[in-house]
């Protein structure tokens, strides 16, 4: 019992169980899944594709965190993703050509990983901190993608490309096979090769990386790269589900949806040890969130203050000064004798003088 | 000079620190006389910086009693301590660069004028404190544009506002070069004759025999002696600072036997002339298989500077380097392993270890960043490397999924080595690897550093405690003063012998 | 004459010989303020009339309130994105209260105060829960908007005399027009430029920003202040939705979207590092005056469409954050 509370998915899991519980208490259908035309229908279907792009955005984050960094221009990525693309489709003579929509994605998806390496270049090379780096980006960025489509809300018809937001594959939504399909190969690739070691190291110790000879900067530099093209892929998500780009509003608080299911998933901010099953379910978590809103009856614009509580229970169950309480009171509670407390731990009580 | 007769203003009688399992101090006393200059002395771990940190209220003895002015104080703090006219200055300046010289000396007991700052007393004022120190600086300057020297005068013109009776002084020296060491020294030496009580601490043997009235030595967390300047050469100095530690003598005596070379044997690694500015100075130094180099010196001779550019981990400013004859620069820790070469820092937790990894991460850390992310050793591999160097070391817990952290020091070294050993170094560089680690953990060290070279591997072998340089290097490199000094034979020298060439300048 | 010598040769000792450092990035921004002005004025007509400027101010005054706010955090090392949340959550107060009938005696107040509030919970939790300002703040952030929602979803016109009038006000000398609003940001200013200057709390600000640990040595009150600064954060963000009320004259719950954003380019054009310890409000009140007047460049030139206020804005915060950089390199 104790190592389940103690697992880092546990109240992650938790959270999510406790929404799925509330939606079903208020509208008891709600975890059925019909099957109509082929295709899997219901409210959870549903939140699957709704957390496809955060999914997505989720983990270039989650490994850009890991290097201490962060990234706040994803959002205006996803802008000038969608922007991209909808404008070639929009201007070229045959919208419904597959031709014309692969052309369109393989642009976006080149612009957005320009980007990303442009946020790297700023972080890794020139060594400017990453919150300002990508604050350039999430600035001009949305400038960027109103230039491209001339500011105006583009509009296309093109069946090919509505298959990636609307369509269904072996019943399930476009959008969620790719995100989670993205997910779990990046996550396979991160777990079954040395790059979450690497990383992870880089994160938590960047002088003892240094002199282990682990090329930090490469690293650094990659996963800003792939952060910029993961949110160019939720870009085409988003604006393929509306069949428009909207420069202004496309992904707007992407960025921060995106660091509080990092969050949530218990990858710390100041970098290192990250969790991307974690992130997973904090994903779900908010998008399940943003269900349950409207399930409950309750206008979707108050959906920020239920996010707010949940930030701050969060983090100040996770605050050094909170763990401390909270070992101090197991430990009181614990039935085995008390260990010997420590007067003083070098680490916690030294003034450090440098 | 010292005025005998004076009461101590601090008296510390049984001072005792405990880091569980650790006792960083154990019973140590210490007196402190108005209008004297008291040097602390003693290797990293003596315990010089727990017993001020004691002192100053940081960290709280577990025994002893503290009389500042003949009251029993415990302090709850720097502040509080400076409040009671106990100030210290850090060796890294603890001041702000972005504030003006005079708000650096004057904030805490700033003038006011109508509920504000007073800006122009406030000047005034800390131009008058300047003027003591005899700096001749814009108190309106920010501190960042000054040199390190100014600034660590005007945190001692900070320490010393107000009512000053004790002012320690933590190694105030060492980024200071000749004049301006020659300037500050004029400075202890006017306010020991206002009365001050100062407490120096210091690792460069004749400056403390220059400025210094008394001196207490201190080793492995306990009190070694007091000692009258005066009377006190300084090659017994040394060798009370480095002590002769029993236990260890018996845990290997054997003295390593020479190695026969054969003649025209191309250097492992050679170097020629090579230095970094404000590191060290440009040396030669040739490196042979089979054989364990030692580098005998103080804190602060120079002797992890040149660690850190045989391996890369600094680059050098001159000088070539040779590996095997081929000339090449190694310019970071990657070029160094393409050559076989492995580095293990003194500073374990910052340069060393990675914390919140697990023991088998650690193990492969530096193989698998040479092979970079995309061909990850195989699991079975990984297995097998971890497992062989978990029992070869004796690395307790036997956990490969334990995390870092949560073992002990010794533990942590023998990590590290694994980490280096996993890679087949051709030459391996260990700075301070016994530092901080209980005495089997050392012995068990020493004697893999001996099977290594036995096994035709180069050393080279960083150790403040002499005795263990001198039992298991071949030859011994001595350094002082940034500066190598002498190469000696391994086999014939004695203690006395390495003794002299390391006090060399101190002694008087 | 002989009297004025010595006079005039103390004076010319006051001049540095060199600028100091500290003022460059604040030049710069000065330096662009005044090519931006240039350029406008002799490419279009009636730029440089007292008409617009007064409107540059009028139109800004509730971001200068922001990013003077904002300033205090910045130079301490932290960030406060919640800005803009605040402001829009003051507006929908002092909305639904002038609306439920309440006298402006107490709006005001309540409106202020509630930013007061948030920003005295972010150091808190900053502080004392050792939470990571970004995180601290961005909860702050949605806690507001949300609020915002749960009080008044619509827009809701204020047509409350007494707060109409105190809107409304307006002194006009030759040309030149100042709103209540213009008013307040001055003093705001004024204030905060005494504080960080002239008071231990503000030394304090700075020297956190220069290095927690030496601050702490000092001896310097660092909780206190570090919490405070975002008390006057969060202050001044509320004041900066009495002002923008009092602007449009309505209270939404969407007003301030994205304006965190823009009060941190404008401190960060202004010359504040975000690293903190290095800046000025006054640098942070040119760096409002640059992004409004880019606007009304863009305005003025009619054929450049507004999409390029944000692509300049970023363009300028490069270079600005590549120059600080620069400095900082030289410097090591």
């Amino acid at each position: 019992m104790n190592n389940v509370l103690r697992h880092h998915l546990f109240w992650p899991v938790a959270a999510l169980v406790a929404l799925l519980v509330a939606n079903t208490v208020a509208r008891p259908s709600f975890l059925s899944i019909t099957i109509r035309d082929g295709h899997l229908f219901g409210a959870p279907v549903d939140i699957l594709r709704a957390t496809a792009p955060l999914l997505l955005v989720a983990l270039g984050m989650t490994l850009v965190i890991a290097t201490r960094g962060i990234d706040l221009s994803v959002g205006a990525v996803v802008a000038v993703s969608g922007a991209v693309a909808l404008s070639h489709i929009a201007s070229s003579p045959n919208p419904e050509s597959p031709v014309t929509v692969l052309t369109a994605i393989a642009m976006a998806l080149a612009l957005c990983l320009v980007l990303g390496v442009w946020n790297g270049f700023l972080v890794s090379v020139l060594g400017i901190q990453p919150i300002i780096a990508t604050l350039i980006l999430m600035t001009a960025g949305r400038g960027v993608a109103m230039l491209i489509t001339g500011g105006m809300i583009t509009t296309i018809n093109s069946a090919p490309f509505k298959v990636l937001g609307s369509g269904f594959w072996l019943g399930l939504p476009v959008a969620a096979v790719i995100a989670f399909g993205v997910f779990a190969v990046v996550a396979f690739v991160v777990r079954r090769t040395a790059l979450g070691m690497l990383l992870e190291a880089t994160g938590i110790n960047p002088a003892a990386s240094r002199l282990s000879g682990v090329r930090s900067k490469t690293l650094t530099w990659t996963v800003y790269t792939a952060s910029g093209l993961f949110a160019g892929l939720a870009g085409l998500l988003i604006s393929a589900d509306t069949m428009a780009a909207d420069a202004n509003n496309a992904g707007v608080f992407i960025e921060l949806d995106a660091i509080l299911a990092v969050v949530i998933g218990g990858t710390a901010l100041s970098g290192g040890k990250f969790n991307l099953s974690g992130t997973l379910v904090g994903a779900l978590v908010i998008a399940t969130l943003e269900r349950t809103v409207t399930v409950l009856g309750i206008s979707p614009l108050v959906t920020p203050l239920f996010m707010a509580l949940v930030v701050i229970v969060v983090t100040l169950l996770q605050s050094p000064r909170m763990r401390e309480r909270l070992t101090a009171a197991t430990r009181r509670q614990a039935v085995t004798p008390p260990e010997p407390q420590p007067a003083a731990r070098p680490d916690s009580t030294e003034v450090k003088a440098r | 000079m010292t005025q005998q007769t004076a009461p101590p203003v601090v008296e510390m009688t049984g001072i005792s620190v405990e880091f569980p399992p650790v006792k960083a101090l154990d019973g140590v006393d210490f007196s402190l006389r108005p209008g004297e200059i008291h040097a602390l002395m003693g290797e990293n771990g003596a315990g010089k910086s727990t017993l001020i940190k004691a002192l100053t209220g940081i960290h709280s003895p577990t025994a002893g009693t503290i009389l500042v002015d003949g009251v029993e104080r415990r302090f709850t703090g720097p502040a509080d301590a400076r409040a009671h006219g106990v100030s210290t200055v850090y060796q890294e300046v603890n001041l702000c660069e972005n504030l003006t010289v005079a708000e650096n000396i004057m904030l805490g007991a700033e003038p006011r004028l109508l509920g504000g700052l007073h800006w122009q007393a406030m000047r005034s004022q800390a131009a008058t404190h300047l003027k003591r120190m005899g700096l001749s600086i814009d108190p309106a300057s920010s501190l960042g544009s000054h040199s390190l020297a100014v600034q660590q005068l005007v945190a001692i013109c900070r320490a010393t506002v107000g009512d000053c009776k004790v002012l320690i002084l933590d190694e105030p020296t060492s980024s200071l070069d000749t004049d301006e060491v020659a300037h500050l020294f004029k400075v202890m030496r006017a306010l020991r004759d206002e009365g001050v009580a100062i407490l120096f601490v210091s690792h460069f043997l004749d400056q403390v025999y220059e400025v210094s009235d008394r001196m207490t030595v201190l080793r492995n967390g306990g009190l070694v002696g007091e000692f009258a300047t005066a009377d006190l050469p300084a090659a017994e100095l040394v060798q009370h600072m480095i002590g002769r530690s029993m236990e260890v003598l018996e845990a290997a005596e054997e003295v390593v036997e020479h190695v026969e070379r054969p003649a025209g044997a191309t250097p492992l690694l050679q170097v020629v002339g090579l230095g970094r500015k404000g590191s060290v100075q440009p040396f030669d130094l040739d490196l042979y298989e089979g054989e364990v180099v030692g580098l005998a010196g103080l804190l602060g001779s120079g002797r992890s500077e040149l660690a850190r550019l045989l391996t890369g981990a600094d680059r050098a400013d001159v000088g070539q380097t040779r590996v095997a004859g081929q000339p090449t620069r190694l310019r970071t820790p990657r070029a160094a392993m393409r050559h076989r070469i492995a580095f293990t820092s003194e500073d374990r937790k910052g340069e060393g270890v990675v914390d919140g990894l697990t023991v088998r991460e650690n193990i492969v850390l530096a193989l698998q960043a040479e092979r970079g992310w995309m061909r990850p050793l195989p699991r079975k591999q990984v297995d097998e490397l971890v497992a062989k160097y978990i029992e070869q070391l004796g690395i307790r817990p036997a956990n490969p999924e334990a995390l870092l952290r949560n073992l002990s020091g010794g533990n942590q070294q023998k990590v590290l080595l694994a980490r280096w050993l996993s890679t087949a170094p051709q030459l391996l560089v260990l700075d301070e690897p016994t530092r901080g680690i209980d005495v089997g953990a050392k012995a068990e060290i020493q004697k893999l550093v001996a099977d290594l070279a036995a096994d035709g591997m180069s050393v080279v072998f960083i150790s403040a405690e002499l005795e263990e340089v001198l039992r298991i290097s071949h030859r011994i490199a001595v350094m002082r003063d940034r500066r190598k000094v002498a190469e000696i034979d391994g086999g014939g020298a004695t203690m006395d012998q390495v003794v002299d060439l390391i006090a060399g300048g101190g002694a008087k | 004459m002989t009297t004025t010598a010595p006079a005039r040769a103390r004076r010319a000792l006051k001049i540095p010989t060199r600028l100091d450092r500290r003022y460059l990035p604040v030049l710069g921004t000065f330096v662009v303020l005044a090519l931006m002005l240039i350029v406008g004025g002799t490419r279009y007509e009636n730029f440089l009339t007292p008409a617009v400027v007064s409107n540059l101010f009028i139109n800004n005054a509730h971001l200068i309130v922001l990013a003077v706010g904002l300033t205090f955090v910045i130079l301490t090392g932290g960030i406060d994105l919640s800005v803009g949340s605040v402001l829009a959550l003051s507006t929908v107060i002092t909305a639904a209260l002038l609306q439920a009938g309440l006298p402006v005696a107490v709006v005001l107040p309540v409106a202020v105060g509630a930013g007061t509030v948030i920003g005295l919970a972010h150091g808190v939790m900053v502080h004392y829960f050792q939470v990571q300002p970004f995180v601290a703040t961005l909860a702050g952030m949605f806690f507001a908007r949300g609020l915002c929602f749960v009080i008044a979803p619509e827009s809701i016109a204020i047509d409350n005399a007494s707060f109409v009038e105190l809107a409304g006000w307006v002194q006009i000398f030759a040309g030149w027009r100042m709103s209540s609003g213009v008013l307040i940001a001055l003093v705001v200013v004024g204030i905060a430029f005494l504080a960080l200057h002239f008071t231990r709390f503000g030394r304090t600000v700075y020297a956190i920003g220069g290095g927690e640990q030496s601050a702490l040595l000092m001896g310097l009150p660092v909780a206190r202040t570090k919490v405070l600064a975002y008390v006057v954060s969060g202050t001044c963000a509320g004041l900066g939705g009495l002002l923008f009320a009092m602007y449009s004259r309505s209270g939404y719950s969407l007003t301030g979207v994205g304006m965190e954003l823009d009060a941190i380019a404008a401190v960060v054009i202004g010359g504040t590092l975000l690293t903190g310890g290095t800046g000025f409000v006054l640098g942070s009140v040119l760096g409002v005056l640059v992004l409004g007047l880019i606007q009304t460049i863009i305005t003025f030139e009619g054929t450049l469409s507004s999409w390029w206020t944000r692509i300049v804005i970023g363009v300028l915060l490069l270079i600005f954050v590549l120059l600080q950089r620069a400095l900082s390199l030289r410097k090591t």
